[in-house]
């Protein structure tokens, strides 16, 4: 045996400082997740609103930004949506050099397949929706999807066959935890506290104004606040009295070992559900459609998979060999239209960033960054002004149920 | 899987029921004379504890029949047991 190395590898540098919480705060953002650390960020590079705490039940990132599929587009149907997801494409295209570290952003493109005629038709109509919005977007053959992606099975002959896929070539993926790292790392470096194992049990509110909040670190006062606690954002609304339209499920997703590079872009499917992209390490990373029931467990029931997994089977017959590494569960926050919430509230100071369902990891940037416009202003951004609570009563639905180029 | 125990057929998987979301939303009994608020509160606002839940299942490949049971939507524990 050879003698142990005396260079073994230190721990690296912390990313961020760990303070504890002052007793006050000018804002105060409920979740350390990917939108909760963007805006913070934001509050501080784009409005100077340094003296901000980040509170964090768990652990900084540890929710749905950790348990995601990372995939990144902007090709949604209505022009609310295409206007606020495009935004966040263009931040990510600069977000590597800005934060100072490197995200594994690459933009290989994101395919959604057309496997019977409505497919076709809403596809096609998405593309030419997307044009005029200036969100990229191209119509592909079959024939091109498989030059694009040489592993997808286009035989005629199949239950499902690929009449045509819609194309964003800008979309892609990006490396989660280092979205949350960067950010969380820029924010605590522009004076924000980030702050790990507080759980929020109540919200101050005093003559219809909040105060401040409760946690299991104790008391913390603050102008402002915003809930952006994903599947927990109902739990913490309602300790300030307001209900929200969402309902919390599961949403699972799963990896295989590590493969050699077969997969070169991201490939989405509807009819067939499945969303299947391969990670910078190897791993295939795959995706599909939410647990029925509500649910706060941060797991799912294996069906789930298995109908994920002969999903990706009918669509890449080569992943026959392929094991599943490891599966797991997030808490997604489904709205009735399947948009965000990010608005004011009933109570002054108090917004809310949440309701992103199956699909917020994309649009991590622009959701920090109008939600960090919100509170500064106390007047919604125009990208999020039609993402107000006040939607439901009014009517001005933003339906992507389908319409978003996945099923949710 | 969820292992639901109907009332009528005995405990069976998951894939056997189709969810039917909380309990107990009644249709409005004069819908003309609901405001907007209302219609919120009817077609929108459900229940999202974390915990007990009151919800509906249908059976629909077994007895194909609608019934309310309560589950714990942290655990998955039904509250007859399993």
């Amino acid at each position: 045996m050879s003698p142990v190395s005396p260079e073994l590898p230190q721990h690296p540098d912390r990313l961020w400082r760990h303070p504890d919480p002052k007793p006050s705060y000018d804002v105060v953002i409920i979740g350390g997740g990917g939108h909760g650390l963007a805006a913070a960020y934001y509050l501080a590079k784009n409005h100077g609103i340094t003296n901000v705490a980040v509170v964090e039940r768990g652990w900084l990132a540890g929710g749905n930004m950790a348990r995601n599929t990372a995939i990144i587009r902007s090709n949604y149907l209505w022009d609310e949506s295409a206007a606020i997801y495009e935004h966040a494409l263009k931040l990510w295209e600069g977000l590597a050099e800005e934060l100072d570290y490197d995200l594994l952003f690459s933009q290989r493109g994101v395919m959604n397949l057309a496997h019977n005629l409505g497919d076709v038709r809403e596809g096609t109509r998405r593309v030419y929706a997307n044009r005029l919005n200036g969100v990229d977007a191209e119509w592909l053959t079959p024939d091109d999807v498989k030059r694009l992606c040489p592993i997808v099975d286009i035989s005629p002959d199949v239950r499902y066959p690929v009449l045509g896929a819609t194309y964003q070539p800008r979309g892609g993926i990006a490396k989660h935890d280092h979205v949350a790292w960067g950010y969380a790392r820029a924010a605590d470096n522009l004076g924000v506290d980030l702050i790990e194992g507080a759980e929020v049990t109540a919200i101050d509110i005093e003559a219809g104004r909040v105060t401040g909040i409760q946690t299991s670190r104790g008391p913390i006062s603050a102008g402002k606040v915003a809930i952006v606690a994903a599947g927990h954002a109902s739990i913490i609304a309602a300790m300030a009295g307001i209900r929200l339209p969402l309902q919390s499920h599961p949403l699972q997703a799963l990896v295989s070992e590590l493969l050699e590079p077969i997969h070169p872009t991201v490939v989405m499917s509807n009819a067939v559900h499945v969303y299947v992209s391969q990670a910078h390490k190897g791993e295939l990373v795959l995706g599909a459609g939410i647990d029925s029931y509500n649910g706060f467990g941060q797991r799912g029931a294996f069906h789930i998979i298995e109908h994920q997994m002969a999903a990706a089977l009918e669509l890449f017959p080569i992943f026959a060999r392929a094991h599943v590494l490891r599966t797991w569960g997030g808490i997604v926050d489904v709205s009735p239209d399947a948009s965000p919430i990010i608005s004011k509230t009933p109570v002054d100071g108090l917004y809310l960033d949440c309701g992103w369902g199956t699909g917020g990891f994309k649009a991590t940037p622009a959701s920090g960054w109008v939600l960090a416009h919100t509170v500064a202003n106390d007047e919604p951004h125009e990208l999020n002004r039609p993402y107000a609570l006040e939607r439901f009563t009014t009517g001005a639905l933003i339906d992507e149920h389908g319409a978003a180029a996945v099923a949710h | 899987m969820l292992l639901i125990p109907c009332p009528h057929c005995g405990p069976r998987d998951e894939t056997e029921f189709k969810y039917g979301g909380q309990a107990g939303i009644a249709y409005p009994k004069d819908p003309d004379a609901l405001t907007d608020a209302e219609w919120v509160e009817y077609l929108f606002l459900r229940d999202n504890p974390k915990g007990a839940f009151r919800e509906r299942w249908v059976h629909t490949a077994g007895c194909r029949r609608w019934f309310d049971i309560t589950r714990d939507t942290f655990t998955n524990a039904f509250e007859n047991g399993r």
